[in-house]
Parts: structure tokens; C-alpha cells; sequence
């Protein structure tokens, strides 16, 4: 058999029969009620809190009752778990009101009254970067920044340019809506402190807290139940709700739960940066591309948390699939008084990414020539080099990809039959996803390990730190194993990891997950493999992740090979748009992936049908305002999801290219697949309009204004 | 008050607010958490249940209007012939990925195939276009419901 071949997911049955447990579906015996008090303004300092008087059992956990250090320690410790006399956003939190009785607690949490001393916010990028009401971080509300230079100094590039084309383009905040809200559980067992959690990365949560309790991550243990969607939304995230629910617990010595609402939820958690990406781009006389230098702008909002490398990943994306002859681009992360940005599947990739697309399609317009045409001369091939100096080290196969893309959705007939302003168009992205941690960061920070257990005169048992959280790796994950063994995978075990029991492999993010834990497993079972032929039964086999030698990285400066190996994609999408209303109707989308050798062709397929559309839905209905500090849309009917009528059957291929280091030529391609579409629509959109959009989302009144060439709304 | 309806074919009995939400009820006074709470506002569809057969949202449905009806979960249609057709399609079509929304999906799938066993692939999409699905982009939901109805004799 194939280890592509599809086989019935292992989670599946379960979950189709409503028998599959989530967070709130569970009762913990004597469990407190709470919730979380946060600020309601965007920048300013608490004055004084007043209480109603509080029944016995009833408590509001601020700072003051953390022993240890207030911080949640994501990659930088800046978040804390409560706020202390200064507040930075709308949803800081300030407190956890506990108690027994859930509509007792819900009416004397409506009696707090937070009194603040507000000062002036600055929500947008350009707010922040101009310092409006005050710099509050750093003296110019810089969080972070990077360079990158390949190539020909830009500087002397420019002045010999024939003709030099700027371009700014921007995309907007995106909410993740996992079907699953936010929800976590802290008890203690045993006299240790278990937290329970829908979340990504188990291992992250005991890190972050540990310290508020000035307990080592070991003192903790985290149990992940089954997780109802993630896309980055619940990577560090949980740490929010951990980190008070774990103070609350130390200090009722009772078991507490907090469940977030969708409208909370919405409007207080983290969500997908802001982008402002502008260009300016080196042309000859003929319209060739002689050098593109970039300012990346993302809005990071009041701490960094993990955006540095968010920013880091969209900085080494912005030249897309594309090599030119000099690269140069400046990454500028911003503070402002908005709820913190964090991960969203392609991690800072697919700002960047719907920048260059749209970028490319502009100056093709301006030159008049063809927009694939002018693309695919600049496509990054095999040996090239990357923005960060170093090399592309696997076949390109786009070309390949993109005569399938073609052919099935006959793009060069419609392009040419579709007249540009008609009300039809059909657009084209290319697009890639650099696999796992940037450079050596595997090695030098993860450092993942993973377990294979043969219980003697028993079954095989995986034991690692991934998640499952819809993605399928379950799944895919025991199929590795079991193809090496040949044994049916389903009596593979591999339980929610609880972090007690199983090492720490690293988080289940960027990709990494089949492609190296994946492979951890896949030479584990071929060491166990060998031993059980010998006949030896009741073993363990360990191994731990090492990187290849030859392809350095310098972290310090963000030279050399960023990735190992990309996914990449070719997206193809068709809309015709009402010329009255100005509702776009998508009328077919055609995709092709490389995404190695595909470890289940059924699970990948759904991973693009996700991908691609939750892409459209960010390039199209998803519209989320920040004003004043406030989120606008926060619950499912303003803020717009794609449904099952918004796009069609979509067609779905891959090209086969196998990765050296992956399990069965495995890459990653969870976060790959949203990282096109958005600039797909938008082409086709454009070409339906003949209007230049370079901003994003663009829900249908944004269609319209485009169309009658007003500003108002955009 | 004390509220009788049938719950998945068995006569119950509550005292309860009739203001009570029906999910509430379901999941917290019966154990039935195969319903799932996706929005709390009638715009999700993963608190979907069948009221005397007909979809509804049952975190916008008061208990009240249960009296003398009949009330359909996922517990209740799971292990029927179109239930079990249906859950097999969806195991064996790549249809769940997290599964939150998925029980919703199930419920909305039989609803539709009670009515009209062959449906249209239009006919499938705009039937389950009240429940939300992140995950999947619905084309393999799609996909698995004709899958059941072409596997209903
Ligand atoms: S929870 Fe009832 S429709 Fe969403
Ligand atoms: S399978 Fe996750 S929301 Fe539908």
C-alpha cells in the first residue's frame, strides 16, 4: 500500500457520534465557576476597584494573589497574566471572579465597576508608529525589527533603474473562529496542579505559567482534551486562561473552569496581524524587475508575545515564489493598543505573500504584459537564492503545478474571453510555505523527542507532545508508524498528550509536525522494527530530532538556508461579479500542492478544501474594524465566515516531490494551503472590475465603492 | 414547572424554567453533550436537534416549546439506519476534521435525507449552509451526504 492511499480517520466515528469529549462537556466534581475581568478601555491606568460585597466563596483573583512572577512566558515574557496598575488594550486582563454558583457569579461580576484614568490609544499602524498619545513602549512603540539585503545594494540598483514603481498594499485583522471557543480547567491531583485545555501545544502551557506559581515546568501537568480547531488561535493563546486559572485554583485550592462565550471569545483573544507591506521596485527600460526593496509593517498590538518571529517568517515570504536579481526588505513590528496579535496558520507568510501576488499583477498592468506571462520568468528555482542568501535545495516543481492548475480550469481561454471590467474574472496566485522552524531553530530550540513504546505482548504506543486539533495527525501519525511496523494502524496507540507521560516533541505549529515528528516516528519504528524481528517485545525506542549537516543558518543576522524544504501551491480562482449589487459569486477554484509525498491524500485533501477557503473568507467577508480599541464585529452573524453556498467543489492535485528528511518524502502543508487564495480572489476580483484593490478584505460594499470609484469605505 | 416531552423516543420528565434553553437541558440535565455549543445565537448550527423533525438551534429554543413534542439529539439518531449511513459517509469521506460542528452537520444531513433521499449537490449545500464548519471548507461534508444518499437503497 501507499502511505498516501486514504484510510477512515481514527478520530472520526467518534466525533460523528457526538461521543468525543471536549473541554466543556466534561464535569469536574466541586468545580468553580469563573470569569474574567478585563479592561474596557484601551490605554489608561485603574483607578480603584469597587466590588459589591462578595458572598462567602466568592473571590477576584487579581495579581496581588501571585506569588510568583506576573508573566506568562510566550517566546518573550512581556504579556502579564493580570494587569497591575496600567492597562494597554480592550481585554487586558485585570481579574478572575470565582465562585460556585455560575448565575450568582454572572450577576455580581456585572456589579464591578473598574474605575480607570484613560489616556489617548494609538489602534492603527500608522498610529502607532507616530507615536499618537505617546510612545508607550521603547520611546518609538517599535517592538521589534530586521533587515534583509540579497544580492546588489538596493541603494545602487535604484539609481540606475530605468523606472521605479511603489505600491502600498494593506490586509486587516483576522479572527480565527475555531467552532470550539476558548476553555480551560485547573485542578489539582495528587497535590500537583493538572490543567486541562483545548490547545495546540500542551508543553507551552506549563512553560508560561509555571513561573507566576515559581514552580518548574515539571511541577505542572497539562492534559490536552480533544480540541475543537485551532489555526494558531489556541498556540499560545491558552496561556491567557491558564495562567489565572492556575492562580485562582492555588488559592481556593478548588478546581476552576472558564468557558469563553463566541462574542468573548471574538472580541478578546488573539487574532491574525494587521499587515502594511509597501514597495518599491527596480525596473529596466524593457520592464524587467532589476531589484525589489519592501517595508513589512505588522500591527503586533500592546505585547510581543510571539510576533517577532511572526514577523520574521512574513519578511522571509516577501518575495513570494520569486527570485530577482537584488532583494532588500526592512520588517517593523508596531505597539499599539490593541488586543495582541499572535499565530494564525501561515504565521506571517500570507501577508506577505498576498503582497507580492498583487504586487506582480500591478506592474504586469502597468507594463501591459501579461500577468503569468511576467511572473513566471521571475519563479525561484532549485540552487537560487532566497531573501535570506541562502539556497532553494529541492526541485521547484510550480511549472509542472501550474499546467495542471491550467489545464483544469481552462485559465487561459477565460482570461483572454473575460474582459477586463466585464463582471468576470479569473486569477492566479503561486505561493509557498517554508516547512517547520526557520533555520537551525529544531536543533537549537526545540530539540523534539519522541517515544515508540512496544508494551510487551501488547500493542505499539506513540507517545509525543502533538495535537490533534482537526488536522488529521491522529491519523497520519499512526499511519507512519504502522506502514514501518506493518501493522494495521489502527491498533496504534496515541492518546491527547498529557505532558505526565510523554516527551516533549515540540508544538504542533509551523508545519513541523508531520514533517519532523512525523519522521522522529518514522525512525523509531524502523529501529523497532528491526528489534522486534529479533524478537525482543516490552521496549522503548527514543529519538530526537538533529538537523542536517550543510546548510547553515546564523540566527543572529537571518543569513543562510531558512528552510529545509517548502510546500508550494498554484491557485486558480474564477468569480463573476453582480454589477448592481456588487456580490461576487466564486464560481470555481482550482488548486495544485507540492507537498512532498502525501501521507494520506483524504486527510490533504481536506487541508486544502480548509486552507483555501478560510483564505477566501480573510480576503473577502471577514471584516474586522478595531475602533477605539474595540473589536466591532464580535459574534458570528456581523463578523462573516464562509458557508457551505459561498464557494463550490474545488478541484484539488498535487504533484509528487519527495522531501529527503520527511517521513515517506513528507512535508508539512497545513498552513501552505491558506497561504494563496486570498490573492487569487482578489486578481480575479480586480480583473472583474478592472479596478487596482490593494487592500484587503473586500466584502461586497467594498466591491461596490471600488466600482463607483469612491474612498468612503475602504 | 415540571416539562414532559419525548427525548430520543423516551418519555422524560423535568422541573425546570420553561425559559430554560433547550441545550441547557440537553446537556446538563440528560448528559447528552453530543450537542454542541458553537455561538449561543442561532448562527452556528452545532446545538443542532430535530423538534418534532424539524432543525432548529437549540440554544435559541426555550424548553417551553418542547411540551409534548418530541426532541431528536445526536444520541438519539446515531445508531438508526439513515443515522448510521450517514456517520459511516462522513468516517469514510474525510468529512471531520475537529468534529465540533460535526454532530450539527450529521443532524442537518438527516433532516434533509428524511425529506428527500436524493438530493442535489445544491440541494446538499444550501441544507447544511446554517451550520458553520471551519475546518473542512464543507466540500467533503458535501461530498459524504450524496455519498449516504447514493448508500440508501
Ligand atoms: S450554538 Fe446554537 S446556533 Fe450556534
Ligand atoms: S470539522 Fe471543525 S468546524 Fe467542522
Amino acid at each position: 500500500m501507499d502511505i498516501k492511499d486514504p484510510i477512515k480517520r481514527m478520530d472520526a466515528l467518534a466525533k460523528a457520534r457526538g461521543e468525543t469529549k471536549y473541554l466543556s462537556d466534561y464535569r469536574f466534581e466541586g468545580a468553580l465557576y469563573s470569569r474574567m475581568l478585563r479592561s474596557s478601555i484601551p490605554r489608561g491606568r485603574i483607578v480603584d476597584i469597587k466590588l459589591p460585597a462578595l458572598p462567602e466563596g466568592y473571590r477576584l483573583i487579581t495579581y496581588k494573589d501571585i506569588p510568583g512572577k506576573n508573566a506568562l512566558q510566550m517566546i518573550t515574557a512581556d504579556w502579564p497574566c493580570f494587569a497591575e496598575t496600567d492597562v494597554k488594550f480592550v481585554g487586558e486582563t485585570i481579574g478572575l471572579l470565582v465562585g460556585p454558583d455560575r448565575e450568582l457569579l454572572q450577576k455580581l461580576f456585572d456589579q464591578i465597576e473598574v474605575e480607570y484614568e484613560a489616556q489617548e490609544p494609538a489602534i492603527t499602524i500608522a498610529e502607532g508608529l507616530a507615536c499618537k498619545g505617546g510612545a508607550f513602549l521603547n520611546g518609538n512603540n517599535v517592538h521589534c525589527s530586521l533587515s534583509l539585503q540579497k544580492g546588489e545594494d538596493i541603494e545602487a540598483v535604484f539609481s540606475r533603474a530605468y523606472r521605479i514603481v511603489e505600491q502600498e498594499i494593506t490586509t486587516g485583522f483576522q479572527e480565527h473562529v475555531y467552532l470550539e471557543t476558548n476553555a480551560a480547567v485547573c485542578t489539582k491531583e495528587d497535590g500537583r496542579f493538572v490543567i486541562y485545555a483545548s490547545a495546540q501545544c500542551p508543553f507551552y502551557i506549563r512553560k508560561s505559567v509555571c513561573g507566576l506559581l515559581g514552580l518548574k515546568p515539571d511541577d505542572i501537568i497539562v492534559r490536552q482534551t480533544a480540541t475543537g480547531g485551532a489555526f494558531g488561535g489556541k498556540e499560545h493563546f491558552p496561556d491567557v486562561l491558564c495562567g489565572p486559572l492556575l492562580v485562582a485554583c492555588y488559592v481556593t485550592g478548588k478546581p476552576v473552569r472558564l468557558v469563553f462565550g463566541r462574542e468573548e471569545d471574538i472580541a478578546n483573544s488573539v487574532k491574525r496581524h494587521p499587515s502594511r507591506v509597501r514597495f518599491k521596485t527596480a525596473l529596466d527600460k524593457d520592464g524587467n524587475i532589476l531589484g525589489m526593496d519592501s517595508e513589512v509593517v505588522y500591527n503586533v498590538g500592546a505585547y510581543l508575545a510571539s510576533s517577532f518571529v511572526v514577523l520574521q517568517r512574513g519578511c522571509f515570504h516577501v518575495t513570494g515564489c520569486y527570485s530577482f536579481p537584488s532583494e532588500r526588505t526592512k520588517g517593523i513590528g508596531v505597539a499599539t493598543n490593541t488586543y495582541p496579535s499572535c499565530a494564525f496558520r501561515g504565521f506571517g507568510a500570507p501577508q506577505t505573500l498576498f503582497a507580492i501576488e498583487t504586487h506582480m499583477n500591478y506592474l504586469a498592468s502597468l507594463l501591459g504584459k501579461d500577468p503569468l506571462e511576467f511572473k513566471r520568468r521571475y519563479l525561484i528555482k532549485k540552487g537560487e537564492l532566497t531573501i535570506t542568501s541562502g539556497p532553494i535545495i529541492e526541485d521547484v516543481k510550480l511549472v509542472q503545478m501550474l499546467e495542471q492548475v491550467l489545464k483544469a480550469s481552462g485559465y487561459a481561454e477565460k482570461s483572454k474571453a473575460y474582459a477586463i471590467g466585464s463582471g468576470k474574472g479569473i486569477g492566479l496566485a503561486f505561493y509557498n510555505h517554508g516547512g517547520a522552524f526557520t533555520g537551525n531553530g529544531e536543533s537549537a530550540i526545540i530539540k523534539a523527542h519522541v517515544k515508540l513504546v512496544k508494551h510487551l505482548g501488547g500493542p505499539v504506543e506513540i507517545l509525543c507532545g502533538q495535537t490533534e486539533m482537526g488536522q488529521g495527525f491522529q491519523t497520519a501519525l499512526r499511519k507512519i508508524a504502522a506502514q514501518v511496523l506493518e501493522i494495521p494502524p489502527e491498533t496504534v496507540i496515541y492518546d491527547n498528550p498529557d505532558t505526565s507521560r510523554v516527551p516533549d516533541s515540540g508544538p504542533t505549529a509551523a508545519s513541523r509536525s508531520t514533517m519532523v515528528v512525523g519522521n522522529l516516528v518514522y525512525k523509531a519504528a524502523l529501529d523497532m522494527k528491526r528489534r522486534i524481528d529479533a524478537g525482543e517485545d516490552g521496549f522503548e525506542v527514543e529519538t530526537v530530532y538533529e538537523h542536517p549537516e550543510g546548510y547553515p543558518w546564523d540566527q543572529s543576522t537571518f543569513q543562510g538556508v531558512a528552510y529545509l524544504g517548502y510546500g508550494w501551491g498554484v491557485c486558480a480562482v474564477e468569480v463573476e461579479i453582480d454589477k448592481r449589487t456588487a456580490e461576487p459569486v466564486v464560481k470555481g477554484i482550482w488548486t495544485s500542492h507540492d507537498v512532498g509525498h502525501p501521507i494520506d491524500e483524504l486527510i490533504c485533501h481536506g487541508q486544502v478544501n480548509g486552507g483555501v477557503v478560510q483564505g477566501i473568507g480573510w480576503a473577502s467577508t471577514e471584516l474586522l474594524q478595531n475602533i477605539g480599541g474595540h473589536f466591532k464585529q464580535t459574534s458570528l452573524s456581523d463578523y462573516i465566515i464562509p458557508t457551505s453556498m459561498d464557494t463550490p467543489t474545488m478541484s484539488v492535485e498535487y504533484v509528487d516531490n519527495p522531501y529527503p528528511w520527511g517521513p515517506f518524502g513528507a512535508k508539512g502543508m497545513g498552513e501552505l494551503t491558506f497561504n494563496g487564495s486570498a490573492a487569487a480572489y482578489v486578481d480575479a476580483v480586480s480583473r472583474a472590475i478592472g479596478k487596482t484593490i490593494n487592500a484587503i478584505p473586500i466584502p461586497s460594499e467594498v466591491i461596490m465603492d471600488y466600482m463607483l470609484d469612491k474612498e468612503a469605505s475602504r | 414547572m415540571k416539562i414532559d416531552f419525548n427525548l430520543n423516543g423516551v418519555q422524560v420528565s423535568v422541573d425546570k424554567d420553561p425559559l430554560s434553553r433547550l441545550i441547557d437541558v440537553l446537556r446538563e440535565d440528560f448528559g447528552l453533550t453530543g450537542t454542541k455549543e458553537g455561538c449561543s445565537e442561532g448562527e452556528c448550527g452545532a446545538c443542532s436537534v430535530l423538534l418534532d423533525g424539524k432543525l432548529v438551534t437549540s440554544c435559541l429554543v426555550p424548553l417551553g416549546s418542547a411540551i409534548g413534542s418530541r426532541v431528536d439529539t445526536i444520541e438519539g439518531i446515531r445508531d438508526t439506519k439513515l443515522g448510521s449511513i450517514i456517520i459511516e459517509s462522513f468516517a469514510n469521506g474525510g468529512a471531520v476534521q475537529c468534529g465540533f460542528c460535526i454532530p450539527g452537520m450529521v443532524i442537518s444531513a438527516y433532516c434533509l435525507l428524511s425529506s428527500n433521499p436524493h438530493p442535489t449537490e445544491d440541494e446538499v449545500r444550501l441544507a447544511i449552509s446554517g451550520n458553520l464548519c471551519r475546518c473542512t471548507g464543507y466540500d467533503l461534508i458535501v461530498s459524504s451526504i450524496l455519498d449516504a444518499s447514493r448508500r440508501l437503497a
